[in-house]
């Protein structure tokens, strides 16, 4: 069937309490044939916290949001998202915790042949019974939270690289999803289109209440992320600015090496680690 | 190499031809699945029956009409050994409709259709489309591939039928302007050549090799891997797997056919 809304559509999201982890991983492992991927990666993500993963090409930092996706499914382990056994699900059961969850990947993964707006609205468009006018409405206002608003009728391929980025975060953030996954969104691009990105990524995290979840090879963006908060501002435009300590804490880093995790914890005690590869990998 | 790593290389050729069995069976099943089930999306089967449908014509006519033209020259001259100039219509008629409208239609099918299949899927493979669809909620199976596949099997029965008769129409142009058979005698020898045996299998055909064609353009594109390189090679994978498959196919078909028509 068709569903009337998005809410309608998805499987409800069944947390145990209010700051119960909206991802867990226990002990998950994958390999492909002999190479191993994974090896008992254990997390969690908390509901509007951000988490940060670090590591070298092929660590398997961008398989473990496609785990949480259900995109792959691991040899072993349990995982949790928002509060269902992904693990074990089958594709249309997988759909319905889908609904809830956005994902922009490493190159935007646009749509060549639909326009932008048809790009944004295109979960809105297909997968409910939403009217085309209120369709639209929330494609503008998304649109116009990323800045692109004069841009929705055209094509990809005619925005630049860091435009496709930020039209691929308003297409994940327009069906309101309560977790969103980023896959490296500022690699290939330069420092200060990065930077508006980055600015994106933490309006939804403060504006909008999504948990995050980032994986980067990007140390500037991920300290950037970690270490800013947006606020809402009289003037309509939000104003970003150092965040609290507080709100540091609530950003948690994780580094990956070969499939393992080398280190967990806060931007902190990623800094003041001694850790030799860690060290390597922050000079 | 030794007797060992022989059985080694045979055993994993076998394994992933096995393999690319199994998934191209369950992507037909999940097609077939899909087209009687929801969510089901009739905008892009429109768009595909335009695309493959309205968009082969042209290459279907000219196919067709050079293809009667040419068999008229050609048995002209071998009828005209016996003095059977005035029945090149049966032949014509009975040729096109039975074998060459289907098979050439499918063949042309294969190459316009099945590569572009293979490298548009093959392409949003590679770039993160399919998965981006799977991240918003959609049925990849069912948002490209039944429509794909549902667009084929329509459209290719209604192109062989516009073959058949172009080429016959090519046909008559031979036959009236280099044989000099009258008109009448032409239409007339076409239409005795012709038995409801004749147009069922005509007929049939063109269902069976358009899903063909389809859904290995659809199975091999999904399943391509290795960047731009590998969509290329997905595209000549596609376009050679389809017109050999067409050519088995058309012959266990017609065998089976004919022993339940005839």
């Amino acid at each position: 069937m068709r569903y009337k809304t998005i809410a309608d559509a998805g499987i409800p999201v069944e947390l145990v309490e209010a700051h119960a982890p909206v991802v867990l991983f226990h002990k998950v492992c994958l390999a492909f044939d002999d190479k191993v991927i994974l090896q008992d990666v254990s997390f969690s993500v908390r509901a509007g916290h951000t988490k940060i993963f670090l590591g070298a090409s092929g660590a398997g930092k961008s398989t473990i949001l496609k785990l949480m996706l259900g995109l792959l499914r691991p040899d072993s382990g349990t995982i949790w998202v928002l509060g269902h056994r992904v693990d074990q699900m089958n594709e249309q059961e997988m759909m319905g915790v889908r609904h809830h969850m956005g994902m922009v990947f490493q190159e935007g993964a646009l749509f060549d042949s639909l326009t932008v707006g048809e790009n944004v609205g295109y979960k809105l468009y297909e997968e409910t019974q939403m009217p085309l006018d209120d369709v639209r409405q929330r494609v503008e206002e998304v649109l116009g939270f990323v800045g692109l608003s004069e841009h929705i009728d055209k094509a990809p391929s005619a925005l630049s690289g860091g435009q496709r980025r930020r039209v691929a975060i308003a297409r994940a953030m327009a069906a309101k999803p309560t977790l969103l996954l980023y896959d490296e969104p500022t690699t290939g691009l330069d420092p200060m289109t990065s930077l508006t990105v980055d600015a994106e990524i933490i309006k939804l995290r403060d504006l909008e209440r999504v948990t995050s979840v980032l994986v980067t090879h990007q140390l500037r963006d991920a300290f950037y992320v970690a270490t800013h908060s947006a606020a809402p501002s009289g003037n309509g435009q939000p104003k970003m600015a150092p965040a609290t300590a507080a709100k540091i804490e609530e950003a948690d880093f994780v580094m990956l090496r070969d499939g393992v995790v080398a280190f967990e914890g806060s931007a902190d005690e990623l800094r003041q680690s001694e850790d030799p590869y860690l060290k390597t990998f922050l000079s | 190499m030794s007797v060992f790593q022989e059985g080694d290389w045979l055993t994993e050729f076998l394994k992933k031809s096995l393999l690319e069995v199994q998934e191209y069976v369950k992507l037909c099943f999940a097609a077939i699945r899909g087209s009687v089930s929801r969510p089901f999306y009739p905008r892009d089967v429109m768009e595909q029956i335009d695309i493959i449908g309205l968009g082969s014509l042209t290459v279907v006519i000219l196919t067709g009409f050079f293809t009667g033209a040419v068999l008229v020259l050609q048995s002209g001259m071998t009828l005209d050994q016996f003095g059977a100039r005035p029945y090149v219509g049966r032949l014509i008629s009975a040729t096109m409709i039975k074998e060459l409208g289907p098979v050439l239609t499918a063949l042309m099918l294969a190459g316009r259709v099945g590569a572009g299949i293979a490298a548009e899927l093959g392409s949003m493979i590679v770039t993160e489309q399919i998965s981006a669809l799977r991240a918003l909620g959609t049925d990849p199976v069912r948002k490209l591939v039944v429509p794909r596949v549902l667009a084929g099997f329509i459209m290719c029965p209604i192109l062989t039928v516009v073959a058949n008769t172009v080429g016959m129409l090519g046909g008559w142009i031979m036959a009236t302007s280099q044989l000099r058979v009258a008109s009448s005698v032409y239409w007339t020898s076409v239409v005795d050549g012709l038995y409801l045996q004749d147009v069922w299998m005509g007929i049939i055909k063109p269902f069976v090799l358009g899903f063909v064609i389809v859904t290995i353009g659809c199975h091999v594109g999904l399943r391509t891997s290795g960047g731009t390189q590998g969509v290329g090679r997905a595209t000549t994978n596609a376009v050679v797997a389809a017109s050999v498959t067409v050519l088995v196919v058309d012959f266990f078909l017609t065998r089976l056919l004919i022993s339940v028509l005839f």
